[in-house]
């Protein structure tokens, strides 16, 4: 009898991550989602510049490496070619909220039919711990080293809720990967969201909050306690925009 | 000639580019290239095709990313500061061995410079196109037909080494009209075993990607390709030769610039004058060898350009330096007269070559 099984969509090779990362949830989410709606072999997935740079190494389906923040521009270039297959994005918010921003939004205000997982974990981490756009006020990072001031840099960059105001997105929810029952509820947001693009409905985002314990400095049960703490109090969990779910009510 | 139309430069390219079996065209808009974009969003839907309008040059460049690594025939087109928004999809493109056709109808610089024609982009087009070691095929027509020849080429020779040609033009050919033959039999599309397609769970995953974080993969990727590139300098370089049999005095020109050389070139030669033109039609690969052949007879080269001089290297370099070289220019989207050329080739054949 098979207990735990690595998904097919998933390949041997080895990840790169730290311990504690929360990379590899995400992955093996995105890679059962594939296998139970039985797409690899029509998915095309768009890698990103940062610490999921390699994720084109682990998922079984073709894959592209995009330049930095473009993921939703290639994505949109390979869907508007491919329209019969299956197209995702995974980018960290380095990459789609700072880099990447404008081709977020236009992708959203496109409703362009692709799926995008976005991991937000407050920090740069292939970089080695910059501030992100998503750093909360105060963190400190290699360069928020007293803290973000926000006087001096700014407020983070809530995603859900500004591109809740975007027409033409379809769905947009936050989730955590910090315990269980979140990592439950993640994987029906990702299901989601790849089943909205097979049905045709178009833009489907799933942020995801996401621990960093190398670059937070914290150890990796401490980093998802942090998000209890810190992370989800400042970025609310839950579903910012279902358009075909508001239409049917 | 009852199959020619006349268009504008910029719409040849379009029609060629879709004659040669381009469905996919993103681009933002600029002057003076926005009618290839205008007979895109026309021309497309009729035709099941799609012309997108991309929030900025980068996304567009990216998109053109995007549609290459599923083997689509893509395009985008732009002008000189659209250029250099584009350099980094110019890059990966190159990185990641993707072919794709990008048309840059050239204006004055720097910066946001003016409408006007100009060549100052050929150092972009022929040398620095992005970051990192690499390589487009820079074309370079001198008339409408060219504009289209070229396009249908520029796909083809794209799709046969897997790199960006670029279409280097200016504002003057974007705009002007001429009558065009769009005849062509447009070769078939080499097949793309490494496109990303979906594996349909038939073969391994396929990966278009341009990281190589070990030091000697990505030294071996770069050698490899410039063994293509060699290959292509060898075997891909065109231009054209005019008056050139007896010539003393050889102009290089390309584009708007050889068109008012021509017209310097036969008035100098009811003067007696020995002159003759090469005009390089691909930029990279530089057509060397007429030049090097060029060089046993001319004792002077006059380098025509829209540019404060860039070509001129090119052309010192083919010729190993060893005749004199005059620069004939006008820039800002300022046009050589042929007076003005005719008065460097008088100059030029009363200095006889001397220093």
């Amino acid at each position: 009898m098979v207990v735990f099984e690595k998904p097919h969509a998933l390949t041997d090779v080895p990840m790169h991550y730290c311990p504690g990362c929360t990379h590899g949830i995400v992955h093996r989410l995105v890679a059962e989602v594939i296998d139970e709606l039985g797409i690899e072999g029509k998915t095309i997935g768009i890698a990103p510049v940062g610490c999921s740079v390699m994720a084109y190494n682990y998922f079984n389906c073709d894959m592209i490496e995009a330049s930095h923040g473009r993921a939703p521009a290639v994505a949109t270039g390979v869907k508007r070619a491919l329209p019969e297959n299956v197209v995702f994005t995974y980018q960290g918010d380095g990459d789609l909220a700072s880099i990447g921003m404008a081709e977020t939004v236009h992708a959203a205000a496109r409703n362009e039919n692709i799926t995008v997982i976005f991991i937000n974990n407050a920090i740069y981490g292939m970089t080695g711990g910059q501030m992100a756009p998503t750093s909360l006020p105060g963190q400190i990072t290699q360069t928020s080293p007293y803290g973000r001031d926000t006087n001096h840099c700014g407020f983070p960059v809530k995603i859900c809720e500004m591109l809740s105001q975007v027409d033409g997105a379809e769905y947009l929810e936050r989730v955590a990967v910090n315990n269980v029952k979140n990592v439950k509820n993640a994987k029906k947001a990702i299901k989601k969201a790849f089943e909205n693009q097979i049905n045709g409905k178009g833009f489907s985002l799933v942020e995801v909050i996401s621990s960093c314990p190398t670059n937070w400095g914290l150890t990796p049960k401490k980093a998802l306690e942090w998000i209890d703490e810190k992370m989800i109090p400042y970025y609310p969990l839950g579903v910012y925009k279902d358009r075909s779910a508001k239409e049917a009510e | 000639m009852a199959d020619k139309v006349l268009m504008k430069g910029n719409e040849a390219i379009a029609e060629a580019a879709i004659i040669a079996g381009c469905r996919h065209y993103f681009g933002y808009p600029i002057t003076p290239q926005t009618e290839i974009a205008a007979y895109m969003a026309k021309r497309m839907p009729k035709i099941g095709g799609c012309f997108l309008q991309a929030e900025s040059e980068v996304a567009a460049i990216n998109m053109v990313y995007g549609v290459s690594s599923t083997g689509h025939r893509v395009m985008t087109s732009s002008s000189s500061p659209g250029i250099s928004l584009k350099s980094e999809g110019l890059s990966y493109l190159a990185g990641a061995d993707l072919p794709a056709l990008v048309v840059n109808v050239q204006r004055g610089g720097p910066g946001l410079g003016g409408i006007q024609p100009s060549q100052s982009d050929y150092y972009q087009a022929t040398k620095a196109g992005g970051h990192g070691d690499f390589r487009m095929l820079v074309l370079a027509p001198a008339s409408v037909q060219e504009m289209a020849d070229l396009t249908v080429k520029g796909f083809e020779l794209a799709d046969k080494y897997r790199m960006t040609s670029m279409i280097l033009a200016d504002g003057t050919m974007g705009q002007m009209m001429e009558p065009v033959s769009l005849q062509y039999d447009v070769k078939e599309m080499p097949e793309k075993k490494w496109a990303t397609t979906g594996t349909n769970m038939e073969r391994e995953h396929n990966i278009v990607n341009s990281l190589f974080l070990q030091p000697d993969e990505l030294e071996k990727s770069n050698i490899e390709r410039f063994e293509r590139y060699k290959y292509i300098e060898e075997n891909e370089a065109m231009y054209e030769e005019y008056m050139m049999d007896d010539a003393e005095i050889c102009i290089a020109a390309f584009g708007i610039a050889s068109r008012v050389a021509k017209n310097a070139i036969v008035e100098a030669r009811k003067k007696g004058i020995k002159v003759g033109m090469i005009r390089p039609i691909t930029l990279w690969p530089f057509p060397n060898k007429p030049f090097l052949k060029a060089s046993e007879k001319a004792h002077t080269f006059i380098s025509v350009e829209l540019s404060m001089g860039q070509m001129i290297d090119d052309v010192k370099l083919a010729t190993k330096c060893r005749g004199e070289y005059v620069l004939c220019n006008r820039v800002g989207g300022m046009i050589p007269s042929p007076e003005e050329v005719l008065l460097a080739i008088e100059t030029a054949n009363k200095n006889g070559g001397a220093k």
